[in-house]
């Protein structure tokens, strides 16, 4: 597409979609900057996060719909393939409707990066990038980091081995430290810098540096080894591309706090 | 020219497997366990096409007790593969879209960084293709190495690929497919429902099961494996761990042969041989006595507590010359022929879930029958003549319903007849609850033609307070 008519389409289509899903932009909540050392860092030091807003839930299949709607490039039939795989919304009935089979209010799941990514665009969002999408999701009701809890690390497993969870509804996990639901327990959640920290693919052939998570390696780059939900979150985030569509795989969008 | 046909029909030798060539494409039969594929024969290498699916699903550990296993091939321990040297394997490992976690595999037999496993980490909803050529003969360990690794072998992601060499081992009878796995839940051995995996007590390496096969009594009664007398069994032994190393021993044989760590190196007239997690070893033993043989891991805690433990059921006729059979017995007691006493962990403290109708009453005590009285009574209440009496249509048990639930409370000791024989052995008070003892005979009385008696917890407490 000639990039210059892609920003005026793009800009027309979007603020169309923000007046349709301006309830959706109300429903942010703050989240206070800081600093934490993550389970993975390129140099495992403190990793500073400024303050944003963040969606309280995941986009749902409702949200979705309207979007696809003003913005029929991004429909099942017509969306690019480099953008998103065959199985790009494959569980909706049809190209322009996700009918009986999914629930409104469930996660939206099937959706590439790419995709992802535009919704956010389109909303004057963008993606969480993992520092803080880990950041937030360390927090439990009570407390901002709750990792050292052996309850909290328990209660995330035994949710990631319960199959099927992307058919629950959103808001029916539990609502964080910083007013946000479901981070865990219904779907993985793209971000915008997914495969940054998990060396995936071509880099895996970078034999000076063994820094993947396979097996004994893994256990050589952590800086937690007892976080078990914290590497399986990498290690989901390192088997995907960004035009990935999986059942499981959903996302949410964060926004920038504009200082005025 | 006639030599060089000859010549021909023979395989020709190779000093370095990495020339045998691999001639045509082949689907690899795969097996779920304790099956395998049929031996390679003296078929010539090929290129072996792989299809293996990855599903998460959920199981049943043993009676009553659900698991999240995460299997290769729908099965734990995952389809056996069976190649020879020089076999150019082609992978295909699929990921079902309904799976929650990314998985890869590490095969054993992979001369290659990683196994297989940085080519083969495949998302939920794609497949991974990679190839590799099978050079070292052996039985060698496949798992999943996608971190946490340890999680993923401990919730079944392991399974047996076996490399015969040229010409394939030599024939046998019998051939199956067993592999141990040790797992850790959240509630301990037995407890009902769905018991997620307990990640601590996997790190303390503090198993609540320890089992054969993916589940406690995965080959024991009608699922035992079989043989006739005289047949040669080979197993094929695998130990997927995640912590555990098996102490592998079949009681009432000797292995006539041990292809140690499923290398090369052939020991004979072996009792017990250990198996390293991730490891395998190959046993054979001709079988000459009709009867059932136990095989266990000799930390026999594990066996009978855990859940270590199948059966091989032999068939045909005695042989008394090797083994004589009972020629005499009696009772010994030399500390005064007490009753004895399984002794408790001071736990009365019970957290149980009451049954609230005959059915479900019916089906709790299925299970603590399965679990407490299964061994001696036989698994439709037939007992073993001569030995344990029957509870199927038993006039003695039908006659009194308080006398009942006192042997279950108090044990019994001395001669009784039942429909008609004598019996005089022992049975031990049990250790159970009121509401596990009110269970367990009310699913005695309500199965194998007896009286449909109900016994209530209440029933069983005032035995108690009768004593």
């Amino acid at each position: 597409m000639n990039p210059t008519f892609k920003i005026v389409f793009t800009f027309v289509i979007c603020s169309a979609l923000i007046n349709h899903i301006a309830a959706q932009s109300e429903s942010m909540t703050i989240i206070k900057g800081g600093t934490y050392i993550p389970l993975y860092g390129i140099d495992s030091t403190n990793v500073s996060v400024n303050s944003f807003l963040m969606d309280i839930y995941p986009v749902t299949n409702r949200d979705y719909l309207i979007f696809v709607e003003k913005f029929p490039q991004w429909n099942r039939s017509n969306v690019k393939r480099l953008f998103a795989d065959e199985n790009y919304l494959i569980n909706w009935e049809r190209k322009d409707a996700f009918g009986n089979r999914l629930l409104p209010n469930t996660p939206v799941t099937n959706v590439s990066w790419f995709a992802a990514k535009k919704y956010c665009d389109c909303l004057g969002k963008r993606l969480p990038t993992i520092d803080e999408w880990e950041y937030v999701a360390m927090a439990d009701e009570i407390s901002p980091d709750a990792r050292k809890k052996k309850s909290y690390n328990q209660h995330i497993l035994d949710w990631y081995e319960t199959p099927k969870s992307f058919k629950n509804t959103i808001g029916s996990t539990f609502i964080n430290y910083w007013g946000v639901s479901d981070l865990h327990g219904l779907v993985w959640e793209w971000t915008f810098d997914f495969n940054s920290v998990l060396i995936s693919g071509e880099s895996r052939k970078d034999v000076d540096k063994d820094s993947n998570l396979f097996c004994g390696s893994a256990a050589v780059g952590a800086t937690d080894l007892m976080n078990y939900a914290a590497f399986m979150r990498y290690a989901f985030r390192g088997s995907i591309d960004a035009n990935y569509t999986g059942k499981s795989l959903g996302f949410r969008c964060v926004k920038n706090i504009e200082i005025e | 020219m006639f030599c060089s046909c000859v010549n021909n029909q023979k395989e020709s030798t190779y000093e370095d497997t990495v020339d045998i060539p691999a001639s045509r494409e082949m689907l690899a039969e795969l097996t779920s366990p304790p099956n395998v594929p049929r031996g390679v024969g003296r078929r010539k290498a090929k290129k072996l096409i792989v299809n293996m699916e990855i599903i998460e699903k959920v199981g049943e550990m043993t009676d009553g007790v659900k698991y999240v296993y995460w299997t290769f091939g729908g099965s734990v321990p995952g389809s056996f593969i069976r190649t020879r040297v020089g076999d150019e394997v082609e992978f295909h490992l699929k990921n079902h879209p309904d799976n929650k976690l990314p998985h890869n595999i590490d095969l054993h037999a992979v001369t290659g960084p990683g196994g297989g496993a940085t080519s083969s980490f495949v998302a939920p909803g794609y497949e991974a293709k990679f190839s590799f050529k099978v050079l070292n003969p052996g039985l060698y360990v496949y798992h999943c190495a996608t971190a946490p690794v340890g999680m993923h072998i401990a919730n079944g992601m392991y399974g047996l690929i076996l490399v015969e060499p040229a010409g394939g081992l030599p024939r046998v009878d019998k051939e199956y497919y067993i592999m141990q796995g040790d797992f850790y839940t959240k509630g301990d051995y037995g407890d009902r429902g769905l018991q997620p995996f307990d990640m601590q007590k996997a790190i303390d390496e503090d198993a609540d099961y320890v089992v054969f096969n993916g589940k406690v009594g995965s080959m024991t009664g009608d699922n035992a494996i079989t043989a006739n007398v005289g047949e040669t069994v080979r197993l094929y032994v695998g130990n997927g761990g995640p912590n555990l190393v098996s102490s592998f021993h079949v009681i009432g044989e000797i292995f006539d042969i041990v292809r140690v760590e499923g290398g090369e190196l052939i020991n004979k007239n072996v009792q017990t041989t250990l198996i390293p997690a991730g490891g395998a070893a190959i046993v054979e033993f001709r079988v000459d006595v009709p009867g059932t043989y136990i095989l266990v891991d000799h930390s026999i805690f594990r066996a009978f507590n855990k859940g270590a433990l199948a059966m091989l059921k032999v068939l045909g006729e005695e042989n008394e010359k090797i083994y004589s059979g009972i020629q005499e017995e009696g009772i010994y007691q030399p500390e005064g022929g007490g009753i004895q006493i399984i002794p408790t962990d001071n736990g009365d403290v019970v957290s149980e879930i009451p049954a609230k109708s005959l059915k479900e009453r019916m089906e709790f005590g299925k299970i603590t029958y399965q679990q407490t009285c299964f061994a001696c009574h036989q698994g439709t209440g037939q007992g073993i003549p001569k030995a344990f009496p029957p509870l199927a249509a038993s006039d003695y048990l039908n006659a009194d319903v308080n006398r009942a639930i006192d042997i279950v409370l108090y044990g019994k000791r001395g001669e009784i007849t039942v429909n008609g024989e004598k019996y005089k052995s022992v049975m031990t008070r049990q250790v159970l609850t009121d509401e596990e003892v009110a269970n367990v005979l009310t699913y005695i009385y309500n199965n194998w033609e007896n009286s449909k008696a109900e016994v209530t917890p209440a029933m069983v407490k005032s035995r108690r307070e009768n004593h």
